[in-house]
C-alpha cells in the first residue's frame, strides 16, 4: 500500500458503511417473512439462537445452523447470494486466517503431514472447523436480524432486554449522527484531495488528519449543545421517553415459540450427539 | 481487537458481561450527576464522533495504515465515565449493524475496550501530568499507548484461557484454539508495534491541536493531576501483590548466582566466583536464618519496602522545602 493510500482508503471505508446502511434499510422495508414480525420478538429469538449456537459442539448441527439463516433470508425475499456475500465479508478474511494455524498447532492425533515435523491433527481440524462454523452461524443470524429490521426499530426494541431508556435514546441519537459525521468526513477528504496535486509529505498528511479529527471533535461538542437546546425547546426536561408502540400478534408468538423450540431441541440433540 | 462470536465460551462471555455491569452502573450514576439532562446529546454526539474517528485511516511511517480506537482521547474530553458510556454505545452499534465484534462477545469487548482502555488511559494520563505538568500532549500519547496495549493484553488473556478451560475429552479446543503462549504474543506484538503507535499518534496530535487552538470544551471536566496520596495507594496495591513472587519457580533470567550456575552449567566461571564474594548481602536470597522460606520472603519484602518508602519520603520532603 503506497503512502497516499489512506485518502482513498478512508473515503472507501466511509462510503462502504453508508452504502451498507442504505441497502439494509431498503431490504428491511420490503415485505417478507421476517420483516413482518415484531422487532422485539425478533431480537429476543435471534439472541436466543445465537446463544444456542455458542453452546453447540457437534459439527453436523453447526452445519445445519449455517443453512437456517440462509433459508430464512430466502423466505424474507433476500437473495441468498447477497446474503452469503454480506456474511462472507468478515468470515474468510478474518476467522479463516485465524483458524488456519490451529490445524497444526493443536496437539493431537496426526492426520496428514505436508512437511516433516508439521502435521494437521484431528483435534486441530475439529477445533478450526468449529471456530469457523460457529462464527459463521452467529454472524449470519445477526446479519439476518439487521437486514430484516429497520435499524431504528431494532434499537427501540432493545428495551425488551432491559436496556435503560436513556441508553436506548443515546443509541438512537448516535446512530442518526454517525451518518452525518461519516458524510462530513467524506466531504473533508474529497475537498482536500481535489485541491492536492501529487504526493504530499507524510508529516503533512498526519497533521491534516489530526486537525480534521480535532475539528470533528469540536464540531460534535458544538452540535451536542445545539441538539440539547433543540430538545429543551421541545419540552425535554431530562425525563427520557421512547416510543413503545409495537404490538405482538399471533404470528410473533408462533415464531417465538418455534425459534425457542428449535434452540432447545438443538442443545438437547447436541448433548446426545457428543 | 473486536472479538467476534464463537471465540469465547458462553461462560466467559457471561463473566465479562457481569464484570461490565457495575462499571455501567457507576458510569450511569456519575455521568448523570455531572451532566444531568445534557447527558443524552453529549454522549450521543461524542459516540458518533468516536465511531467516525475509527473510520479514519492513519498512515504510519513504513507504509502500513490502520485506525485508532480513540478510547483515551474520549476519556480525556468526556471524562472517564462518559467515555465508558460513549464507547459502550459505539461497540454496540458496531456489533449490531457492522459485524464488528460479536453479540455474545459484546460484554468482553466492552470490558477490554470501553472499560479497561479509557480508565487505564485516563489514569495513566493523570499520573503522567503529575510528573510532567507541561507535557500534556506527550502524556496523552503515552497514556493511550499504554491503555491500548493493556486492553490488548486483556483480550489476549481472555482468548488464551479458552483452550485451557474449555476443551473436549480428547483435547480438542471448543472455542478459541490458541493457548496463552501463542495468543498473548499474537495479540500484544501487533499492538505494541502498529495499533499502539497509531493510537498514540492520533491521541497526542488531536490533544496538541486542541491545546494549541485553545478550543475549550466547556462543560466537560478537565483531568487534574493526581494527588500524591493516590500514588502511595497505587504503590500499596502493587505491594499487596508481592506474594506472587512465592509462586514463581526458578531464578529470574540473568540473576543467577554462583550456586545456580553450578547447577545449570556444571561449573562456576572463575571471575564470577571472585566477584561474588566481594559483597555479602545482609539478607541473602531474601531469607532469614531461623524463619521459613515464606515468612522470610515476606519479612524481607516488608523491610525493603519500608526502606524505599522512607527514602522517597525524605527526598520528597527535601524537594518540597526547596520549592
Amino acid at each position: 500500500m503506497k503512502a497516499e493510500g489512506f485518502w482513498e482508503k478512508t473515503v472507501h471505508h466511509v462510503t462502504e458503511a453508508l452504502e451498507r446502511a442504505l441497502v439494509a434499510e431498503g431490504l428491511a422495508s420490503r415485505p417478507g417473512l421476517l420483516q413482518g414480525l415484531d422487532p422485539r420478538a425478533k431480537v429476543l429469538t435471534i439472541l436466543l439462537l445465537i446463544v444456542a449456537v455458542a453452546l453447540l459442539h457437534s459439527l453436523p448441527l453447526l452445519v445445519a445452523f449455517a443453512f437456517l439463516p440462509l433459508v430464512l433470508a430466502w423466505l424474507s425475499r433476500i437473495s441468498p447470494a447477497f446474503f452469503l456475500k454480506r456474511v462472507g465479508l468478515f468470515i474468510p478474511l478474518f476467522t479463516g486466517l485465524i483458524a488456519l494455524p490451529a490445524l497444526f498447532t493443536t496437539p493431537g492425533r496426526p492426520l496428514f503431514s505436508p512437511w516433516d515435523g508439521l502435521a494437521i491433527t484431528e483435534q486441530g481440524l475439529r477445533a478450526a472447523s468449529t471456530l469457523v462454523l460457529r462464527s459463521w452461524d452467529s454472524l449470519s443470524l445477526a446479519v439476518l436480524l439487521v437486514l430484516t429490521t429497520r435499524w431504528n426499530h431494532l434499537l427501540r426494541s432493545l428495551r425488551v432486554l432491559m436496556v435503560p431508556r436513556a441508553f436506548v435514546l443515546v443509541l438512537q441519537m448516535t446512530h442518526r449522527y454517525i451518518y452525518i459525521f461519516l458524510r462530513s468526513i467524506n466531504a473533508m477528504f474529497l475537498a482536500r484531495k481535489s485541491r492536492t496535486v501529487g504526493p504530499r509529505p507524510a508529516g503533512e498528511n498526519r497533521r491534516f488528519l489530526a486537525s480534521s479529527m480535532a475539528t470533528l471533535l469540536a464540531r460534535s461538542h458544538h452540535m451536542s449543545q445545539e441538539v440539547y437546546l433543540a430538545m429543551q425547546s421541545r419540552g425535554f426536561r431530562g425525563d427520557v421517553m421512547t416510543m413503545e408502540d409495537f404490538a405482538l400478534r399471533k404470528r410473533d408468538a408462533l415464531w417465538a415459540g418455534l425459534a425457542g423450540l428449535l434452540a432447545v431441541a438443538a442443545i438437547i440433540a447436541d448433548r446426545l450427539l457428543t | 481487537m473486536h472479538i467476534p462470536d464463537g471465540y469465547l465460551s458462553p461462560a466467559t462471555c457471561g463473566v465479562l458481561y457481569g464484570a461490565s455491569l457495575p462499571f455501567w452502573a457507576v458510569a450511569g450514576r456519575k455521568v448523570g450527576a455531572v451532566m444531568k439532562a445534557r447527558m443524552v446529546p453529549l454522549i450521543a454526539l461524542f459516540s458518533a464522533f468516536a465511531f467516525a474517528l475509527q473510520r479514519f485511516n492513519v498512515p504510519l511511517p513504513g507504509g502500513t495504515t490502520g485506525h485508532a480506537v480513540g478510547a483515551t482521547l474520549l476519556a480525556l474530553v468526556l471524562g472517564p465515565w462518559g467515555a465508558v458510556m460513549g464507547l459502550s454505545v459505539v461497540f454496540l452499534l458496531q456489533a449490531l449493524f457492522f459485524g464488528d465484534g460479536g453479540i455474545t462477545a459484546y460484554g468482553a469487548n466492552v470490558f477490554n475496550m470501553a472499560i479497561v482502555m479509557p480508565l487505564a488511559g485516563y489514569g495513566a494520563y493523570r499520573f503522567l501530568i503529575t510528573l510532567f505538568p507541561r507535557r500534556q500532549a506527550i502524556a496523552a500519547a503515552v497514556a493511550s499507548y499504554f491503555a491500548i496495549n493493556l486492553a490488548a493484553l486483556f483480550a489476549a488473556l481472555e482468548l488464551g484461557l479458552q483452550p485451557l478451560l474449555f476443551h473436549a475429552a480428547d483435547g480438542t479446543p471448543l472455542y478459541a484454539p490458541y493457548a496463552l503462549k501463542i495468543a498473548v504474543p499474537a495479540m500484544v506484538i501487533p499492538h505494541l508495534l502498529v495499533a499502539g503507535p497509531i493510537e498514540a499518534l492520533v491521541t497526542g496530535m488531536v490533544i496538541a491541536f486542541l491545546l494549541r487552538s485553545k478550543m475549550s470544551l466547556g462543560v466537560l471536566p478537565q483531568p487534574k493531576p493526581l494527588r500524591l496520596r493516590w500514588l502511595w495507594v497505587g504503590l500499596g496495591v502493587v505491594a499487596l501483590f508481592t506474594p506472587i513472587g512465592l509462586l514463581a519457580t526458578g531464578t529470574a533470567w540473568g540473576e543467577w548466582g554462583g550456586e545456580d550456575l553450578q547447577n545449570m552449567l556444571g561449573f562456576v566461571p572463575q571471575g564470577l566466583e571472585k566477584l561474588g564474594s566481594l559483597w555479602r548481602a545482609p539478607i541473602p536470597d531474601y531469607s532469614f536464618p531461623g524463619l521459613g522460606p515464606v515468612s522470610g520472603y515476606i519479612v524481607s519484602a516488608v523491610i525493603g519496602m519500608a526502606m524505599f518508602a522512607l527514602l522517597s519520603f525524605l527526598v520528597l520532603r527535601a524537594s518540597r522545602r526547596k520549592g
